[in-house]
């Protein structure tokens, strides 16, 4: 079906303020930061935020500024910000614009930006909030999103998310982390009774729980291919 | 009048939905409110027996939904209270004859003339239990202190939130209630059933009354006659306790504690 061939998916990605590329400062910070967690950040996409930056009206300026970051393992997929010359030239380069984007070169009132050099995470996905008890028989699934549950998940009902799985309340039935095979989700509880806990495909059944957890406030998560569960 | 409709249900069979459907409808009488009890399920009629007025069943509700038989024609007049009407279903049909739109044409005209409704549920999940409580005002969820009829119960709760005419359309949702039923005061101190505390944890749905397990609703069973005019049976008191609270009234628990057994009711045995 043609319906099938384009889908919406939500995705963390990272903005990048185009006035620090050039800063030597911040090639030396963001250097730094990468090394500390090399694989969250290898290949990972930026998006190049043009607000209140005068330059950039040249592809060739897009070009270099992707040259910057390949260096630190970072792929430019995109600018936002951008004032109607620089959106040519990013196309040219061919970057994808990213909303907001500016429909006039700068504000009434620029305001110099306080925040540190580090690239920050962009707005994440919209967490699934359930606040009723989860019934037995009941199935809920955050589709690319978290799943945060401020009551119990009885005994036969299923939670599953693509992100963490936070229960503030008793975990009693099977939770399902990272179930789009996202291997650094985590699973939350106040108090974990669970039938199975998951993550990335990775699963412990009841039995399996470490008995000396049971009935604590956890946390479980995948390292080294093998769920972990650590008391919070 | 709008009569309210109130489902017992539980999912799990043989937890006391039939025991306690027509301890409340006798209770809701007693207490002078026009009261019909409705047996759901269809092909395991019991409800009947528990009243003691199976020799007088002639129509039943699967007759009054087929348009075979007038309202009045099926009603049975309870010979203990006058306020007090029962609602037999038929023995030899099955649940499919519980067709949603005259089960719920059947209830409209029965709200005409009864403050309550007291619909007993069959156990399962299937037509006739989701029947019975599609039409629901009140729910109340029957449970044993054990973890198999606990886990039931959610799952009903659950489609009682999902699956019901109110969550259809959006409407306040039905008020659900939890009956504690079988409830041995000696085998929780004994570690061999879960404590009030354990199921109201698990379920989070208020507590409406705890019924001590006790012979004599076996014995009001046999007999046809609702625990609830038995002024002596404990099971009868908390019955009658429950409705009072379903009523609105602030009761005390009664009947949580190991009854003390006296040396002379030891040696008698028990009354």
């Amino acid at each position: 079906m043609a319906s099938n061939l384009v889908q919406g998916a939500v995705f963390t990605v990272m903005v990048v303020r185009a006035g620090m590329l050039r800063d030597p400062a911040f090639d030396h910070e963001l250097a730094d930061q990468i090394q500390r967690s090399p694989r969250f950040f290898l290949n990972a996409p930026v998006v190049l935020d043009l607000k209140q930056v005068a330059e950039f009206a040249h592809q060739s300026e897009f070009v270099e500024a992707r040259e910057i970051l390949r260096r630190h393992t970072l792929t430019l997929i995109g600018v936002q910000n951008a004032v109607p010359a620089q959106l040519e030239a990013a196309a040219g380069a061919g970057l994808a614009s990213f909303a907001p984007n500016a429909p006039q070169p700068s504000r009434s009132t620029p305001r110099e930006p306080t925040r540190s050099a580090t690239p920050m995470p962009a707005a994440a996905a919209k967490t699934r909030l359930v606040t009723q008890p989860v019934r037995s028989g009941t199935q809920i699934y955050a589709r690319g999103a978290d799943l945060v549950v401020t009551a119990a998940v009885g005994a036969g009902a299923e939670i599953i998310a693509d992100g963490n799985i936070h229960v503030y309340g008793a975990l009693r039935g099977r939770a399902l982390a990272g179930a789009g095979g996202d291997v650094d989700a985590r699973i939350f509880c106040s108090r974990l009774e669970a039938e199975l806990v998951s993550i990335a495909g990775h699963y412990l059944v009841s039995e399996q729980l470490p008995p000396e957890q049971q009935g604590f406030p956890v946390q479980i998560a995948l390292v080294d291919e093998r769920l972990t569960v650590t008391r919070n | 009048m709008a009569g309210k409709v109130i489902v017992l249900t539980s999912g799990k069979g043989g937890v006391g939905k039939t025991t306690s459907a027509a301890a409340f409808a006798g209770g809701l009488a007693l207490r002078g409110h026009r009261t019909v009890v409705i047996d759901f399920d269809v092909g395991l009629r019991n409800l009947d027996l528990i009243m003691g007025c199976e020799r007088r069943v002639v129509f039943d509700f699967i007759n009054v939904i087929n348009g075979d038989a007038k309202l009045n024609q099926a009603l049975i007049k309870d010979k203990r209270n006058d306020n007090l009407f029962i609602f037999p279903t038929s023995q030899t049909r099955d649940k499919d004859a519980l067709k949603r739109d005259g089960v719920g044409r059947v209830l409209e005209e029965l709200k005409d003339s009864f403050d309550y409704i007291v619909c007993d549920s069959p156990a399962g999940i299937e037509h006739g239990a989701l029947t019975a409580m599609y039409f629901a005002d009140s729910a109340i969820i029957v449970t044993n202190p054990e973890v198999s009829s606990v886990r039931d119960s959610d799952r009903i709760i659950g489609l009682l939130a999902s699956k019901s005419r109110r969550a259809e359309f959006n409407l306040e949702p039905v008020a659900v209630h939890l009956l504690l039923a079988r409830y041995s005061p000696e085998r929780v101190r004994k570690g061999e059933m879960l404590t009030i505390e354990d199921v109201k944890e698990i379920l989070s749905i208020p507590l409406l009354g705890v019924i001590p397990e006790s012979e004599s609703v076996l014995r009001a069973s046999n007999t046809g006659t609702p625990i609830v005019f038995d002024e002596e049976s404990p099971a009868g008191r908390a019955y009658h306790d429950a409705v009072a609270r379903f009523l609105g009234e602030q009761r005390e628990m009664r009947f949580l504690q190991p009854e003390r057994r006296s040396f002379f009711r030891a040696l008698f045995g028990r009354a």
